[in-house]
């Protein structure tokens, strides 16, 4: 891929602003799906500030910009959408997220109410069922011994608790992850992937649409704990469901990516798997430090709402600001050999969850799932081998695999 | 240099530099106090980074949001009356000298 640095405009009210590097990478592209690192490298050289020719937006890969701009969500704003799509001149695909795509002091009060329905008191009520059916797991994949870790692993392990874990029928989970996928296609820009997506999305729209009803959440589940917000008056009737469709919209594809990404980290690394042998207790660690060095959430949009002075360039009001959490996490700026993966890093500060008020309102239940599976596989596996083709899957947001054979054997 | 003073559950203390600005999670990860984790990087939505405040001090930190005290709630250890999130407590030159216990776990 070509990547060089260009002065001319293309369009007049396109072109990149004097002064800004523009490129000609598409971050929404199969070929930096395969490969997106190098091409990170080239927009963090580039400058604090680039200019993404190919779509017309201005984009942060360092992570000094990308904090800032999670961290300033008045001047950089999310209702005007996360994606390409500018809600202000565009109709959103589906009814607007009241939470995600909500500024202050809106989406104050609807993130008040998931805080707490997935806060740390919460989590303890789910950790023992988790850290359970993740030891089954284990046990049933070690019985196999050969398997792909994508489905029967990666995707199978948050299936097993999370639908339940919600309040969910049993019939119609199928439709869940093609709706996630759909949702973090849609934020990208209108390519294939996009497009097709929304196509194909009438049925997992009309699923969840149904499943979000406070009729179809069982009692006790986090999906009844938000409706039981609303009786207590902290957010209308017709809040709920859609603050329940942001648990189903974010909730299994992410951690499916998540703990995918760690299981590919310790597939590759031998050493890294044996550290986590020789101490269980780091499986959270080691499952944070995979979110850093993967990324699974690799992009967001902001959109400014006014001009603003960012990295010594100005910007103007109504422009969308593509941050690349994942550059940011290996931004040698900030991070001690950054292409390493290592269980023992301090993780801290790390953006694949993002930062700021918008900060992924689920990732304590992330990290349960996460930590639970890899403490399970510290455990009861000693080594971890790759025996096939790994397989990338390609999604306008999330980074993942769509196939990773592996071979487990038992400690 | 102004410092804190972190003092772990084993007794040991460990007095780090802090500056004008930073919150007293962000001088402890940075100097590597082995007891705060803040896995959240500070956006008070994780409750590892939990202190008990030296009763001395406590009464001279800003007063505590309902975030935090809903996240206190769901700490690892046992919350006290002097309980803290450090990612909350920004460090100001009055503060020079403070002295903040470490719970025996933050998970």
């Amino acid at each position: 891929m070509s990547a060089t640095s260009r002065t001319d405009s293309v369009t007049p009210e396109r072109g990149a602003p004097a002064g800004v590097p523009s490129l000609d990478v598409d971050p929404f592209s199969n070929e930096f799906f395969e490969d997106p690192h190098a091409i990170h490298d080239t927009l963090r050289e580039a400058g604090p500030l680039v200019w993404l020719d190919k779509w017309g937006v201005y984009g942060v890969a360092r992570y000094a910009e990308v904090h800032a701009v999670l961290n300033d969500p008045l001047t950089f704003c999310s209702s005007r959408g996360v994606g390409l799509s500018d809600f202000a001149k565009e109709k959103p695909w589906r009814p607007q997220s009241i939470i995600l795509e909500a500024d202050p002091p809106a989406h104050t009060r609807t993130r008040t109410v998931l805080a707490q329905v997935l806060s740390p008191t919460a989590m303890k009520g789910v950790r023992e069922h988790f850290t359970a059916m993740a030891a089954a797991k284990v046990d049933e994949l070690l019985a196999r011994g050969s398997f792909d870790a994508v489905a029967d692993l990666a995707e199978a392990y948050p299936l097993s608790v999370f639908p339940d874990a919600m309040g969910l029928k049993q019939e119609g989970r199928e439709n869940l992850l093609p709706y996630a996928s759909l949702v973090f296609n849609s934020f990208g820009p209108p390519n294939q992937l996009r497009q097709e997506a929304i196509e194909r999305s009438a049925p997992h729209q009309a699923y969840v649409a149904a499943q979000c009803q406070r009729e179809n959440l069982a009692p006790g589940g986090f999906g009844a704990c938000v409706h039981a917000r609303a009786d207590a008056g902290d957010i209308t009737p017709e809040e709920a469901p859609l603050l329940v469709r942001s648990l189903l919209s974010a909730g299994l594809d992410t951690t499916v990516n998540g703990i995918g990404a760690a299981v590919y980290c310790l597939a590759r690394f031998p050493d890294q798997l044996a550290r986590l042998r020789s101490d269980p207790t780091l499986a959270r660690n080691a499952f944070e430090e995979a979110i850093r060095y993967e990324s699974p959430v690799q992009t967001f949009f902001r959109t400014t709402t006014r001009e603003v002075e960012l990295a010594g360039h100005r910007i103007g009001e109504g422009e969308k600001v593509l941050m690349f959490l994942g550059a940011a996490n290996r931004d040698p700026r900030r991070w001690e050999n950054p292409d390493s993966y290592d269980v023992t890093r301090r993780t801290s500060g790390h953006v694949g969850f993002g930062s700021g008020i918008h900060m992924c309102v689920g990732q304590l239940l992330a990290r349960v799932e996460g930590e639970v599976m890899l403490a399970a596989i510290a455990r009861k596996v000693a080594s971890i081998q790759i025996t096939g083709p790994v397989k990338r899957r390609y999604n306008n947001t999330l980074r993942g695999l769509e196939s990773l054979p592996i071979t487990i054997s038992p400690a | 240099m102004p410092s804190i003073t972190f003092i772990h559950s084993d007794g040991r203390r460990q007095p780090i530099e802090a500056s004008e600005g930073e919150s007293a999670m962000q001088a402890a990860t940075r100097q590597d106090i082995n007891g705060i984790l803040a896995e959240c990087g500070g956006n008070a939505m994780c409750a590892t980074c939990h202190v008990y405040v030296d009763e001395a001090w406590l009464a001279r930190l800003p007063a505590m949001s309902d975030d935090e005290d809903a996240l206190l709630d769901g700490a690892a250890a046992d919350r006290l009356p002097n309980s803290r999130l450090s990612c909350q407590i920004k460090f100001a030159a009055d503060l020079d000298g403070l002295v903040l216990n470490l719970p025996d776990r933050q998970l």
